[in-house]
């Protein structure tokens, strides 16, 4: 099992967080996805004993995640957990987010902060998104999630490959979900502890939680209607391609 | 109208002008300038050709011939944005495909090195 934190500008909270995840989750490698930071992520995360993928440049969230699945899907990797390079996910959650996976078979647990009774605080317009994509999701992935946008997630070696080759750019984690779906896999919530920032501020202010919503709404529909086509060529000729049978 | 239609024979001219410059001198990939070349030739074609320009005037129900200019004009050019999206977006792709190849392939270089020191 491979942990992964995705990092930009998190100089005065990676080291920690990379430390917190050696000591409850002896054993596993750490591998920080630096996002050319301009500050000093990357000897921070190396002075703490991690392994560090620099990227070239800017990629965003999502081309920074997507870049550590495919490195972890080219090492042989079975399993990855992403947290955030924040310290807002406790790293003592980890293995059970790990066990979960493992137990459940499913594709992707994901570390929910709404289940269970921690309500953790989040700003207003947060959470009324978070609520909005709640009530959007419900249809289309047929079951209830409770945390569509936490960056505390799971993946077993079948969703690593999909993400490898297909992930959303920005705001990544609702539409993951969608692409996951689209696969007919599955995913399990397990309730998790949220704190506040290390260090920093949110890179998603108020002002940039509508652009948030438009976006990441667009993004939604746009994989639902891949999965429509999918589906409709997939009743025609069925079994066609190579990964069409790795749903679970 | 005949001085607007000056205006627009100079500004097409210019334009067309411009595009051939910056083909000749490698600043425009030859397959990016057709388009500009396509739009400044038509605007030019209608600000010369007034008979052409009161046809499409009259066949498209349009008020006036100063009018029917701007909005051909306008079509032409918003298509090539939206063509123009369409090529940065799939630029966007590939450049990230390849920075998160690159980075990869580095990992890859630095662990093999670190093998056989
Ligand atoms: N690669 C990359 N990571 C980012 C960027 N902005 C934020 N992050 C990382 O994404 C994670 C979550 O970011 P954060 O701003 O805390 O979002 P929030 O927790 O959802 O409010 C952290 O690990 C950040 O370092 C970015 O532009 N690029
Ligand atoms: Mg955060």
């Amino acid at each position: 099992m491979l942990v992964i934190v995705p990092a930009f500008n998190e100089e005065a909270a990676i080291g920690e967080v990379v430390r917190s995840i050696h000591e409850h989750v002896a054993g596993a490698p750490v591998l920080v996805i630096d996002d050319c930071s301009s500050d000093g992520t990357i000897p921070a995360a190396r002075g703490a004993g991690a392994d560090v993928l620099p990227l070239p440049h800017h990629l965003g969230l999502g081309g920074c995640v997507q870049a550590g699945y495919k490195l972890a899907y080219e090492l042989g990797f079975d399993y990855v957990i992403r947290v955030d390079g924040d310290g807002q996910h406790d790293a003592r959650d980890i293995p059970r987010v790990f066990e979960r996976l493992k137990t459940s078979g499913a594709e992707m647990a994901i570390g929910s902060r709404f289940v269970g009774e921690n309500g953790s605080r989040t700003g207003v317009v947060r959470s009324l998104g978070i609520r909005f994509f709640r009530l959007v999701l419900r249809p289309i992935l047929g079951k209830p999630v409770h945390d569509p946008t936490s960056g505390f997630v799971g993946l077993n070696r079948r969703a690593l490959a999909v993400f490898s080759r297909s992930f959303p750019l920005e705001y990544p984690e609702i539409e993951a979900l969608v692409v996951l779906q689209r696969k007919r896999f599955r995913f399990e919530e397990v309730p998790c502890k949220m704190r506040p920032r290390l260090a920093g501020r949110s890179s998603i202010t108020a002002i940039k939680s509508l652009y948030y919503i438009v976006h990441v709404l667009l993004g939604v529909f746009v994989n639902v209607l891949k999965y429509e086509r999918r589906w409709h060529r997939g009743r025609e000729n069925p079994g066609r391609g190579p990964h069409s049978g790795a749903g679970g | 109208m005949d001085r607007l239609l000056n205006v627009t024979t100079v500004l097409s001219v210019v334009l067309l002008v411009m595009v051939l410059i910056s083909v000749r001198r490698a600043h425009i990939r030859v397959e990016y300038s057709v388009s500009w070349l396509l739009a400044s030739v038509v605007m030019l074609v209608l600000s010369r050709t007034r008979p052409l320009l009161d046809a499409v005037t009259r066949l498209t129900g349009i008020p006036d011939s100063p009018l029917t200019l701007f909005l051909l004009t306008g079509s032409v050019f918003l298509i090539m944005f939206f063509r123009f999206s369409i090529i940065m977006s799939h630029l966007r792709d590939d450049n990230i495909a390849l920075a998160q190849r690159v980075a990869i392939l580095e990992y890859h270089i630095h662990s093999l090195r670190n093998h056989e020191a």
